[in-house]
């Protein structure tokens, strides 16, 4: 058997993390591949699409209600959804209290500790929005993911998180060895959207693998809390992810060490593609009426 | 005699030959001699201490829960946070207290809400309401709580103000205090005091009916502000106040009580023996009750006598008239001790380092005896502290600021006095180097200190440190053999 191959999905919350990732996954999945999906957002919906429901029974849940982690059973968070994914949730405190990063590394060392991670081929990661702190940066530090693959698409906002994101795997590249596998895009049909993100990799060093093109198809299998995968396996959207999933395995665990970039370069790319005009200094600070007058 | 000011110059430059070349930069500014004239001992201080020394300084956690609101005897003091920092802080600080303890009083009990992995992951608002209802229930004669925070109670956010004011409506208006004091706030346990004395203003101040508690005035009541009681110095101290007339309304924090803070904006005179940890509250009553506030010193006859007088001058003729008939009392039981003990630690040279005002304060008391201070130094002080001990040092005195362990070695084994006084971490350091050791922050499991009453303990336990026949059959390691 070959080396577990541990990968991580991160990305601008509400980008498509969550979806992209299951997607691929499934696909991976169809190539014989043995998978565990470890979603590490408090929501508890890295899983969804697999279980055809939300899981409810999350790690941290579970560890409440027994009184501590250490009174858990990985049977009993343990979920087999579709072609045998295995599927965990960590869970966390509802929004606004307590320590949702301490959440997440409880949850994945009790993963670890429980040889949840034994007889797979991919563990893969599913981490919230951006990293905002040291718990979410969890799956990037030593022994946990390699390889992370950024999900964004030609929006600013997106850009910048994948930026940021970056940052985050250099800071623990040299002392962990985490790679970026590289960016996936997620369309939204925005200006001159592949050249950017094109761009936006060149310029953190790494390469754009795969543009998901938008499809209605993967909203249509979400409302039946499915994959495209699973739910039109015919299409040409599963197609898409079909090759994007054959990319990530072709990775063979490769990636670089990023290259992130300043907020001025990153919008100096912006102005590049005509996206952001040149900033205008005699605008900023004046409203709407100051600007009229 | 102590050291010249070149000597103490030569001195410092060789144990910061020691450390790195910025760790000595930073730390020679915290180094330094006391000259006559100057305004100030001529040291930097309430400074981060720097990473791989070991510093003698404690937390915000320490500050308030250990010194300012620990001794508060009738409320529990809950140490909300994992268990580490309530078990070591377990007890108290000697603050000697009167009362039923788990009764009426919890001086020496501990309470914690212990946090798991959970109460972190999901917030601890929940668990410390429910403490608050159990406290309630075992220990129904507690007049209040406080919410001591240690350090994860900030970082994860939790909001125990909101909790406090919850559970103070559901038991109709119990006193609730959330103290901020999370350890990893400030530099050392010194911003805990603040943060503790603006909880009281916050919280209790603030808060409380001003008819809560019956109380006529009279023109003689005075409140002890900064004694903690330590082996019974508030005791000691508060008797001499007594016997001048005085009414003591509350004692801060040793032997204290909520009633008493409640109490204390009715006071005509507060005063302060430890500076550093209450002169903000002093301040602020100052500010808004227009209570005047002076500072005093109980160690040694000379200081008591003083600060007797200066206490007095704040007050009519009759006090001022038994204040000296005070004085005449004690002096025969004064001499007494000074002709016992005198000629055996006449010329003693003594080395101090301890935290809020005892670096200055006690300099009398030794001075009193016949012995010289010959370097001494604040954990945590600030420039106002080593301003005021411009007043008790001698020129060509070794000030050390926040000194760290290497640094406290190296002076005492070049300077070699006759007695170190300093905590329990330092004591058996010294002991086993051969010098004469008494824990200053402790008394050393003795005490009171303070008063005259403490003064004849003092110089009794000064002199079983010195002149013990133990140091005859040992030598420090530096000694040739004889």
């Amino acid at each position: 058997m070959a080396a577990l191959r541990q990968i991580a999905f991160y990305g601008k919350g509400g980008i498509g993390k969550s979806t992209t990732s299951q997607n691929t996954l499934a696909a991976l999945a169809e190539m014989g591949q043995k998978i565990l999906i470890v979603g590490c957002d408090p929501k508890a919906d890295s899983t969804r699409l697999i279980l055809h429901a939300k899981a409810q029974d999350t790690v941290l849940s579970l560890a409440a209600e027994a009184g501590s982690v250490e009174d858990l059973e990985i049977e009993d968070v343990l979920k087999v959804g579709y072609r045998d994914i295995r599927c965990v949730e960590s869970g966390g405190p509802e929004p606004g209290v307590g320590c949702a990063g301490r959440g997440v590394i409880t949850s994945i060392n009790f993963l670890e500790e429980n040889g949840a991670y034994d007889g797979v081929d991919y563990v893969s990661y599913d981490v919230l929005g951006d990293v905002v702190c040291g718990g979410f940066a969890m799956p990037i530090r030593e022994n946990k993911a390699q390889e992370i693959y950024i999900v964004m698409s030609g929006e600013m906002m997106a850009m910048y998180a994948a930026n940021n994101i970056s940052k985050g795997i250099l800071k623990y590249a040299n002392s962990g060895g985490v790679r970026l596998g590289g960016l996936v895009c997620n369309e939204r049909q925005t200006d001159k959207e592949l050249e950017l993100a094109e761009a936006l990799a060149g310029k953190l060093g790494t390469k754009l693998i795969h543009f998901v093109p938008r499809d209605n198809i993967v909203q249509h299998a979400e409302l039946r809390r499915m994959t495209v995968i699973e739910y039109a396996p015919e299409s040409k959207q599963a197609a898409e992810y079909r090759s994007l999933a054959e990319k990530v395995h072709n990775n063979a665990g490769n990636g670089t060490i990023p290259t992130p970039i300043t907020m001025d370069e990153l919008e100096d790319l912006l102005m590049d593609f005509g996206i952001m005009k040149k900033e205008d200094e005699s605008v900023i600070g004046k409203t709407a009426a100051e600007l009229a007058a | 005699m102590s050291l010249t000011v070149d000597e103490n110059k030569a001195l410092i430059e060789e144990v910061l030959k020691a450390y790195p070349e910025k760790t000595a930069k930073k730390r020679a500014k915290h180094l330094g001699t006391f000259e006559d004239g100057k305004p100030d001992c001529g040291v930097k201080s309430n400074i981060k201490s720097l990473p791989g020394v070991m510093t003698i300084r404690g937390c915000a956690y320490a500050g308030s829960k250990g010194v300012v609101w620990g001794p508060i005897k009738d409320m529990i003091h809950i140490s909300h946070g994992p268990v580490g920092c309530g078990q070591y802080s377990w007890a108290s600080r000697r603050n000697y207290y009167i009362g039923e303890t788990g009764i009426d009083t919890f001086g020496t009990m501990q309470f914690t809400s212990d946090f798991q992995e959970k109460d972190i992951v999901f917030g601890g608002d929940k668990k410390l309401e429910k403490i608050i209802d159990e406290i309630e229930v075992l220990f129904p004669l507690n007049k209040g709580i406080t919410v001591q925070s240690e350090c994860p109670i900030g970082l994860i956010g939790d909001d125990i103000e909101a909790v406090s004011k919850k559970k103070a409506k559901e038991y109709v208006g119990k006193t609730i205090v959330p103290v901020r004091c999370e350890g990893f706030r400030g530099v050392s346990q010194s911003l805990g005091h603040h943060i503790a004395n603006d909880a009281v203003r916050d919280w209790v101040f603030d808060k409380v009916d001003p008819n809560k508690n019956a109380f006529e005035s009279t023109p003689y009541d005075v409140a002890i502000i900064g004694d903690y009681n330590i082996g019974g110095d508030a005791w000691s101290s508060r008797i001499l106040l007594e016997e001048m007339g005085l009414r003591v309304i509350a004692q801060w924090s040793g032997d204290g009580t909520i009633a008493e803070l409640e109490n204390t904006p009715k006071a005509k005179l507060n005063v302060l023996h430890c500076y550093r940890s209450m002169n903000y509250i002093s301040r602020h009553m100052e500010e808004k009750y227009g209570i005047p506030w002076v500072e005093y010193n109980f160690f040694g006859p000379t200081m008591i006598e003083k600060s007797l007088r200066e206490i007095a001058s704040h007050f009519d003729d009759t006090i001022k008239a038994n204040t000296e008939k005070v004085i005449a009392k004690y002096r025969g039981m004064v001499d007494e001790v000074i002709a016992k003990y005198k000629s055996r630690l006449e010329g003693k040279k003594v080395m101090l380092f301890v935290g809020g005002l005892r670096p200055r304060h006690v300099i009398g008391a030794y001075e009193d005896l016949g012995m010289e201070v010959v370097g001494t130094g604040y954990e945590f002080g600030h420039n106002d502290d080593y301003q005021r001990t411009t007043h008790y040092v001698k020129d060509g005195t070794l000030i050390y600021d926040d000194v760290t362990g290497y640094e406290f070695e190296k002076f005492v084994e070049k300077v070699q006095p006759d007695l170190v006084g300093s905590g329990i971490k330092e004591k058996y350091v010294f002991q086993k180097m051969g010098v004469p050791f008494r824990q200053m922050h402790s008394w050393d499991y003795s005490g009171p200190y303070h008063g005259y009453d403490g003064f004849a303990i003092f110089a009794r336990d000064m002199d079983m440190a010195i002149n013990s026949p133990v140091w005859g059959l040992t030598k420090a390691p530096w000694k040739k053999a004889a």
